[in-house]
């Protein structure tokens, strides 16, 4: 099993901590000039996003934790999975509801995404930053208001429900970013 | 695109340092203390087992017999020497190197301003670390407590009384597994106690010096006479940062080498190289090391403070990796 000793922390560094997969956010070498080393570190649990502080003695090693982040497409759902697929290698994944978490109301076939493996099982997903979706539903428009003024509600075709324009009309492709579920603006295709 | 040829340090930085090392030289020419010049490459490496040291293989005019010279670790063995040899105060800005000490506050090669006072004890040379301080950074609190007073007050442990098991239950919710506290030996406790408990609590903005070390701990520091159980030894910290350790020096000779063979045993249980004790500080101090006060202050950590820099990086032009 692979293993990592404390000089080789760095941020960003995945490590396994009591079974769980870890990722370094940030190191400090504490050292009295006469003293005992140690290695103080905060480290964010790659499941629950908890970041939690933890303190080594300098020298000691740590098992690395088997995770990499991959771009795959996503395929679809069957309603229990999200099936993503390795472009390259057609290699094909199924991520569960606690994996996907939020994720879920952005996925659109063929997407790339970020999917995060830990012993070869996805163990998180990110969406593309920006998608493009098609509002399936919205009150109708205001012709002619082109201000951007004011907003209403509108359902996409994923189930997602943002916040657009009054000028968006049903049909019609609009540009979001995921991170903070805020409308951008109509996708032109 | 590479450019890491470029100093980490800001041109401002830069100057500050410059500005400091000629005021530090100021303040000692001032009080009659001597600058002395003492070389990097020696011929002892340190046997303190928390102090890692570099070494070179030499094998030119002048080598010696094992071929091998060390980075010093800090210039005190080569400092005794010449107040062996009746140099009078002296006080030295130099480089010294430990080996994987790298951090916010660690850079493997770094600088030290070590002094020595003739005749002095810790107390008078901790107001002269005071006198400087002020020197350099305008007028701030100072205050001094014994490692004793420090650890009751920020932790209500008597480190010196205290059982190993009240040790550990103090160190709980650290982080630190349950295999790796129970694997530290009490100087170790100690020192997980002092660097992540009582200096954060020390409080910022001041100068806090705290004094009388575990025995344990005195590395080159003598015992004091009526209360063998700490040594006369000190350190400074402000804002959480350790800047000066200092000692009023041993200068028993025979306790010297036992020190030293203690910890090259120690570093024997350790699998740590064995430097060789260093005889020409023993011969030194055999013919006779004046009573003196000595202190080392991290340059670097100075400049820091001064300039209100985070990482050690902002003051020193090229950090290891830019090297």
């Amino acid at each position: 099993m692979a293993s990592y000793t404390t000089s080789q922390f760095k941020a960003g560094l995945k490590i396994l901590l009591d079974g769980d997969p870890y990722a370094i956010v940030e190191n400090e070498f504490v050292k009295p000039g006469k003293g005992q080393a140690f290695n103080r570190v905060k480290v964010r649990n790659l499941r629950s996003g908890r970041v939690v502080e933890r303190t080594f003695k300098s020298g000691d090693s740590v098992e690395a934790a088997d995770v990499i982040e991959t771009e795959m497409q996503y395929l679809y759902t069957d309603g229990e999975f999200w099936h993503f697929m390795k472009p390259d290698s057609f290699e094909q994944y199924a991520a569960g509801k606690a994996v996907i978490g939020d994720g879920s109301k952005w996925l659109k076939e063929q997407d790339l995404c970020k999917v995060t493996l830990w012993n070869n099982e996805p163990l998180s997903v990110e969406p593309p930053a920006h998608v493009n979706l098609v509002v399936v539903e919205t009150d109708p428009g205001l012709r002619g208001d082109t201000s951007g003024g004011g907003g209403k509600p509108a359902i996409l075709e994923t189930g997602a429900v943002v916040q657009v324009p009054l000028f968006i009309e049903e049909g019609e492709v609009v540009r979001v970013d995921t991170r903070s579920g805020a409308y951008i603006s109509r996708a032109k295709e | 695109m590479h450019d890491d040829w470029r100093p980490s340090a800001c041109r401002k930085a830069l100057h500050q340092r410059a500005g400091i090392l000629a005021a530090i030289r100021g303040f000692f020419a001032e009080r009659g203390v001597l600058e002395v010049d003492t070389p990097c490459l020696v011929g002892a490496g340190a046997t303190d087992p928390n102090v890692p040291s570099f070494y070179i293989a030499y094998e030119g005019p002048g080598a010696p017999p094992d071929g091998r010279l060390w980075l010093q670790s800090s210039p005190e063995h080569a400092m005794k020497r010449l107040l062996a040899a009746g140099a009078g105060s002296i006080y030295q800005i130099t480089h010294a190197f430990r080996a994987g000490e790298r951090g916010r506050l660690h850079n493997p090669e770094f600088t030290l301003l070590e002094w020595y006072r003739l005749g002095w004890d810790q107390h008078a040379l901790m107001d002269e670390v005071a006198d400087l301080c002020r020197h350099l950074l305008g007028d701030c609190t100072v205050e001094r407590l014994t490692y004793t007073q420090a650890f009751r007050a920020h932790l209500g442990v008597d480190p010196l009384e205290a059982s190993r098991q009240a040790l550990v239950a103090s160190a709980d919710g650290l982080g630190l597994g349950r295999a790796a506290l129970v694997a530290l030996d009490r100087d170790g406790l100690l020192d997980l106690l002092l660097s992540h408990r009582v200096v954060p609590a020390l409080g910022s903005g001041r100068l806090t010096f705290v004094y009388d070390f575990p025995a344990s701990q005195a590395a080159l520091a003598r015992l004091r006479p009526d209360d063998p159980r700490v040594a006369e030894r000190f350190e400074l910290f402000s804002n959480g940062v350790e800047l000066a350790n200092g000692y009023h020096e041993l200068t028993d000779a025979v306790e010297q080498r036992l020190r030293f063979e203690r910890e090259r045993a120690a570093r024997a249980r350790l699998g740590l190289p064995l430097p060789d004790v260093d005889a020409r500080l023993l011969a030194a101090m055999e013919a006779g090391l004046p009573p003196c006060a000595g202190v080392a202050l991290g340059l670097d950590r100075l400049v820091m403070r001064v300039c209100g820099a985070r990482h050690i990086d902002e003051v020193v032009a090229f950090p290891i990796e830019r090297a």
